[in-house]
């Protein structure tokens, strides 16, 4: 079975955002950028189904800027096999929506027949949480999202999906798309000779109109702004101070 | 203008709070009419039809849509799409599990977790865990939302809507429920609590999230977790609050031993009052408190549970 892992490079979740003065959106320019870390865990799960057997390879697959190659090799360095990059975009401010990145992704479906594909459950920058769903739904796939625990059973997987309530387990038919939640794994740290093999490992690079994807948005970005600064609050000197204070401010 | 909004029904019940402030989101849009669906569905159809402002109410009762499975889920929301021109639901995992591929289906986009509504093409929410805010104006002929519903007044009750009841759409037969791992609780509920109390590494134990469990009995409070207690095996995952858990605004919110990287508050900074104990006064949980007590929680968090 081939797994494929679709890897976004955003910004590094230590940065500190910035918003910019015009309101155009966050400023990208010179900051550290990262592979999203929801898709780390999705390409560590990829590599310990390949160690144990049950995956025959894995495709790490980004859409974006030219730049998102560096994201690719960290996936490859980590153990995926090769890595298809997909230009959308020369300007890194450009994020492309989670429609048009699903019909991407549909397409390298269609052309790879992976039996799996793991996404992470959340891009850190534009917070969607949509992607996994939209190319389920493209595909007419199943679906489990969220995923704390993945089993893979011959045709079908038993997946644990962090919801609301606690824990939910479900059954899904193969191929499916899972996406995967904080705690199914800890991600490796890609070793030094890894990294120096990684630079060998195919890297194929493709157009939307590879495709047949126009990623022009459906969403018009208006304007970008800070949210309100919370008013600096106050230390107090003991436990009695407190009671005394939110009794004041009749919180309690 | 209509708006179907998706319900969240779990086990049977209505999630009314959600509810009632989504039907307040959207209130402006049009006509609301509130989708219901479960293998048992008909308790909460009625008690959704008490939400003001509710003009109908759809019951869709089926065995196959019992535990909020994706796919036959987004298969009846699709079957009714065609009358509607915004299709919403609270943010819920269960909403963002279903809604994606809903909008995909319509081929749309999905606009998540929504803080504010502009107008019937505008809408705003926080991106980036929080640290902006951004504005975005929809093309699309449908519009498929998620709701962040704690920034939302709750729209009141005494209505009494039409319930209409409805099949499901079929069953796709793709995935199947085996089971479901739910704490039971006498607290509040973590997303609609008046107080909530959250513990986070600083707590160091299981046994120890007992000081915090106290303290938030004490205030009738729902508790919460930062995803290092939670990492840490201190707290079930139903508990983080974060950019990646739950987002919570209630009127107090107590974070202990809680450092307050920005994926944490990007969960709780919009509670109106924060009390941050710390024994360390450089956290950065302290820039968003209006009361910070820095000190060890072992000794504070009794000594505060024993003087409320
Ligand atoms: C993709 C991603 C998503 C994330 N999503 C979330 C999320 O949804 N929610 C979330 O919370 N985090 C999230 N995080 C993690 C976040 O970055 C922080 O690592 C986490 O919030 C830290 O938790 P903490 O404050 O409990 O632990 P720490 O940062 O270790 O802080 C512990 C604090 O306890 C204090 N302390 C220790 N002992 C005592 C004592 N005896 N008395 C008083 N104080 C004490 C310390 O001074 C310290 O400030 C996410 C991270 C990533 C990368
Ligand atoms: N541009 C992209 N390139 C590759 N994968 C992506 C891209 N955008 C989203 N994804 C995948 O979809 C997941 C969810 O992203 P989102 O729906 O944007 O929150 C991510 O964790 C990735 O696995």
């Amino acid at each position: 079975m081939k797994v494929l892992v679709p890897v976004k490079r955003v910004i590094d979740y230590n940065v500190k955002v910035r918003v910019k003065a015009d309101g155009s959106g966050v400023d990208l320019a010179n900051v550290k950028m990262s592979m999203n870390p929801f898709d780390e865990i999705a390409v560590e799960e990829a590599i310990r189904l390949k160690e144990a057997g049950i995956a025959t390879e894995v495709v790490a697959v980004s859409i974006g800027v030219k730049q998102s190659q560096e994201t690719l090799r960290t996936a490859l360095a980590m153990g995926a096999d090769r890595a298809i990059l997909v230009v959308a975009a020369d300007d890194v401010h450009v994020d492309i929506e989670p429609l048009s990145v699903a019909k991407i992704l549909k397409g390298i479906v269609d052309e790879e027949q992976p039996g799996l594909v793991l996404c992470g459950k959340q891009a850190i920058d534009n917070d969607m949480n949509a992607t996994g769903q939209m190319l389920a739904a493209l595909l007419g796939w199943s679906q489990a999202t969220f995923a704390s625990k993945l089993e893979v059973e011959g045709d079908s997987a038993k997946v644990t999906r962090e919801v609301d309530g606690g824990l939910q387990t479900i059954e899904v038919k193969m191929p499916a798309i899972v996406t995967v939640d904080l705690r199914l794994n800890e991600p490796r740290y890609a070793s030094l000779p890894n990294i120096m093999k990684a630079k060998k490992k195919p890297l194929d690079e493709k157009a939307p109109s590879d495709y047949g994807v126009d990623v022009t948005p459906r969403l018009e970005i208006v304007s970008t702004t800070e949210p309100e600064a919370r008013k600096a609050g106050i230390i107090v000197g003991s436990v009695d101070e407190l009671v005394s204070k939110l009794k004041e401010a009749g919180a309690i | 203008m209509a708006v179907l909004l998706i319900g969240e029904v779990t086990d049977g019940a209505l999630a009314m709070d959600a509810t009632a402030k989504s039907v307040a989101a959207v209130a402006g849009l049009g006509d609301v009419t509130v989708l219901c669906a479960g293998a048992s569905a008909s308790a909460a159809a009625a008690e959704a039809a008490t939400i003001d402002g509710v003009a109908k109410v759809l019951c869709a009762e089926d065995a196959v849509l019992g535990h909020r499975l994706a796919e036959p889920t987004a298969d009846l929301i699709v079957s009714l799409a065609g009358d509607y021109d915004h299709i919403v639901a609270p943010a819920t995992t269960d909403a963002k599990n279903v809604m994606p591929r809903v909008a995909a289906l319509l081929d749309v986009m999905v606009i998540s977790d929504l803080s504010g509504v502009v107008d019937a093409d505008t809408f705003e929410r926080p991106i980036y865990a929080g640290n902006a805010i951004q504005t975005v104006k929809s093309s699309d002929a449908k519009k498929v939302l998620t709701i962040r519903a704690s920034g939302f007044d709750a729209a009141g009750t005494g209505n009494s809507a039409p319930v209409e009841n409805i099949g499901a759409a079929g069953d796709p037969g793709l995935s199947s429920w085996v089971e479901d791992k739910v704490a039971e609780s006498d607290r509040p509920e973590l997303t609609s609590a008046g107080v909530v109390v959250s513990g986070g590494r600083g707590v160091g134990s299981e046994e120890d999230f007992a000081l915090i469990e106290k303290l938030a009995d004490k205030l009738g409070a729902a508790v919460g977790a930062s995803r290092a207690a939670v990492d840490s095996g201190f707290a079930p995952n139903d508990w983080q609050v974060g950019q990646t858990g739950k987002v919570v605004a209630p009127d107090l919110y107590v974070a202990v031993g809680i450092s307050g990287a920005i994926q944490h508050l990007a969960g709780m900074k919009d509670s109106k009052v924060i009390v941050a104990i710390n024994k360390d006064e450089e956290a950065p949980i302290f820039q968003v408190a209006d009361y910070g007590l820095v000190a060890d929680l072992f000794s504070a968090v009794p000594e505060l549970t024993e003087k409320l």
